[in-house]
């Protein structure tokens, strides 16, 4: 076997590998799917920066059930408001720490949030935020403008959320309160 | 209490002998157009309209063509069709020949001719009359009722038609301001109280006259729009009422003979639609003591159904009769197809705070650029089998819009009615984004009765005593929410 034809087999499988690669592993990533790429594309993994906190308000169930109540919090830092938004989302999702009560339903996560380029904000949650949730008129409005009050007023670039369940649109949580839109700031929960 | 009914147009369909001529109405007069009947179908003749309409009419190979400024229509005497500028429609029957002329179906007319003549044709069948262009031609049908030694008269004019009423000597003329009028009879029988009022009658295109009798003494008339409709009431009195109406004696008055003009249920709330929230496996809120929303608010809806339907007159539909769930817009459908008048959907609310308590009555919030969205006024559409149609177009989820302000008028009234009867929240009255009132295309309003979550307001929720306040509550609501639409107040 001559040097030559050495190189060239070598070659060949060398081109066969990368080949290979790209049928399997390449393309699949940059096709992956719609959800997932767009989830990566708002909400790059880019970590807080170390330690690095702002301060943000927050929403619970205030005393007479009827209204939320605004409580300041520190949220760790993102980079760009779809971070940012991700990072405030986390904090008020989380279970409540006594005497608070959170409107969102308990095992509720967080799977990405999108920012549109007009503002408009779109949170996917987790499937517990409409099966784990109590129902009634007020409940649901709670959940829903806790959620969105906490973007909204904390980002000034964000004008408007539209909850996503497990990826996709839904009419309601628990039946009430129409998530076909985007729905605006309203401080008229909060006392 | 006798009541007549005189719907005038159909009147003369009854009276005159069969077949009627079809009255063409045209800016420049009127004329008929004789009509013939082949088993039992009303047809025209092809001449007569191309007489009338200038067509040209050529029969050629089994098809008859009919042109008008280089448009065609064919039809062929075995087919119940027309070919009007390419596109098929359908006729009641084929052409039928007669003689040496052909006759084709009088829907011929809206359904072929009216989609390539270049005026507008309004054929209206049930009164003979085939309308060209836009001439103001309501549709005119009356109401007499003797009402004691008092007798009252209503006229509605549909689409709307403002009119004068004048006395002279022994008879009232109502001088509508139309081109003419869809009640072309002029022999309408005489009411049913011939003392006050002997007859009444079209005595021009645009004039209803009244003959009054001897027992007459005064009138009085007012008049009311109803949607597209003017409604006019003339009270018609003899010297006893006169006296009854015009006099202050001290002594306590007796009932009034005349009951106030616009007070019919029949004008203002025909429909209600009662929607009992979630069901099937959507139990909506739970109790702790194991009450679920799905059945209280079944419970309830059923007797508001019994108490509004037994007592007030008014169909009511339920959007659920049983343990199962509705689409959503399977809900409202049912409500906008059917015209319902006013919405009412039933909850029970639940708060993670068990102390929150009392009823809500919640009204629908839009984003503030939603009412851009919303066409101001209806728009002119061609319809299927030709002529033209004021047609509205709202987004279906937004139809609430346009009712805001009524669904605030009837959330008033309801919460006056519910206070003190059952506990109301600290804010008994909100405006939300809430799914099932925004493609309400009436007023609407979603009742959350209390709180499942309270102990003992699931206790009294489950209840005959709450229940029986809540109930009579909303029907006194639509009782006087009925009434301030027959009166104009919210309007």
């Amino acid at each position: 076997m001559t040097p030559q034809r050495t190189g060239v087999i070598a070659g060949v499988g060398v081109a066969s590998a990368a080949l290979v690669w790209l049928l399997f592993f390449g393309l699949p990533r940059w096709y992956g799917s719609p959800a997932t790429s767009a989830a990566a594309a708002a909400a790059p993994s880019a970590p807080a920066a170390a330690g690095r906190k702002i301060k943000a308000r927050l929403f619970y169930v205030g005393d007479d059930g009827a209204r939320l109540v605004g409580v300041e919090r520190d949220v760790p830092f993102g980079e760009g408001t779809a971070q940012q938004a991700k990072e405030i989302i986390s904090a008020q999702i989380a279970p409540a720490a006594d005497p608070l009560v959170s409107a969102v339903p308990p095992g509720t996560s967080l799977r990405a949030v999108f920012v549109t380029e007009k503002g408009d904000a779109y949170v996917d949650l987790s499937r517990e935020a409409s099966a784990a949730h109590p129902g009634g008129s007020l409940n649901e409005l709670l959940t829903v403008y806790t959620i969105v009050n906490a973007v909204t007023a904390n980002l000034p670039a964000v004008t408007a959320v539209q909850l996503l369940i497990d990826g996709k649109p839904v009419e309601t949580l628990a039946g009430h309160v129409d998530l076909r839109r985007p729905l605006e700031k309203n401080l008229a929960w909060v006392q | 209490m006798c009541l007549a009914v005189l719907v005038l147009a159909r009147s003369l369909a009854s009276q005159a002998p069969s077949p009627l001529p079809l009255t063409v109405l045209a800016k420049d007069g009127r004329r008929a157009v004789p009509t013939a009947s082949v088993n039992d179908q009303e047809f025209v003749a092809l001449d007569d309209l191309a007489a009338a309409f200038q067509l040209a009419i050529h029969e050629e190979s089994g098809a008859i063509t009919i042109t008008y400024k280089g448009k065609t229509i064919v039809v062929t005497p075995d087919q119940p069709l027309a070919s009007v500028s390419g596109r098929l429609v359908s006729l009641p029957a084929p052409p039928a020949r007669a003689g040496r002329r052909w006759l084709v179906p009088i829907e011929f007319i809206s359904r072929a001719l009216a989609v390539v003549y270049d005026v507008r044709l309004d054929l209206r069948k049930a009164s003979h009359l085939l309308i060209v262009g836009d001439l103001r031609v309501p549709r005119i049908t009356a109401r007499y009722e003797p009402l004691g030694s008092a007798a009252r008269l209503t006229i509605d004019a549909t689409p709307r038609a403002t009119s004068s009423v004048v006395q002279e000597n022994d008879r009232i003329t109502i001088k509508f301001d139309a081109d003419a009028l869809d009640a072309v009879d002029p022999q309408i029988p005489p009411p049913a109280a011939p003392s006050i009022v002997q007859a009444i009658r079209v005595l021009d295109p645009v004039t209803v006259s009244v003959e009054l009798g001897p027992r007459f003494s005064a009138f009085r008339a007012s008049t009311q729009q109803v949607d597209q409709t003017m409604r006019l009431v003339i009270d018609f009195l003899s010297p006893q009422s006169t006296t009854d109406a015009g006099t202050a004696p001290a002594a306590p008055s007796p009932t009034p003979e005349l009951p106030p003009a616009f007070t019919q249920p029949t004008s203002a709330i025909r429909t209600v639609a009662i929607d009992a929230g979630h069901g099937g496996e959507d139990e909506g809120a739970k109790g702790a003591g194991g009450a679920k929303e799905k059945d209280l608010v079944l419970a309830v809806a059923r007797r508001l159904k019994a108490a509004i339907e037994g007592r007030l007159g008014i169909r009511v539909l339920l959007t659920r009769d049983g343990d199962h769930n509705i689409a959503m817009d399977d809900r409202m459908a049912l409500a906008n197809n059917n015209k319902a008048d006013l919405f009412i959907s039933l909850h029970t609310n639940a708060s993670l705070r068990h102390g929150a308590s009392g009823a809500t009555i919640y009204t629908a919030a839009f984003p503030r650029d939603a009412g851009s969205l919303v066409p101001p006024a209806p728009e002119r559409l061609p319809t299927f089998g030709g002529g033209l149609r004021d047609i509205e177009l709202v987004p279906w989820d937004l139809a609430q819009i346009r009712h805001i302000d009524q669904s605030a008028s009837f959330a008033g009234i309801l919460l006056e009615q519910l206070r003190g009867r059952v506990p109301l929240a600290a804010r008994p009255v909100e405006r939300a984004p809430l799914r099932i009132l925004e493609s309400a295309n009436m007023p609407a309003v979603l009742v959350e009765m209390g709180f499942l979550t309270n102990p003992d307001q699931e206790r009294k929720l489950v209840g005959n005593e709450f229940q029986t306040a809540f109930v009579q509550a909303v029907y006194d609501s639509v009782l006087k929410f009925r009434d301030a639409l027959g009166a104009g107040g919210t309007r």
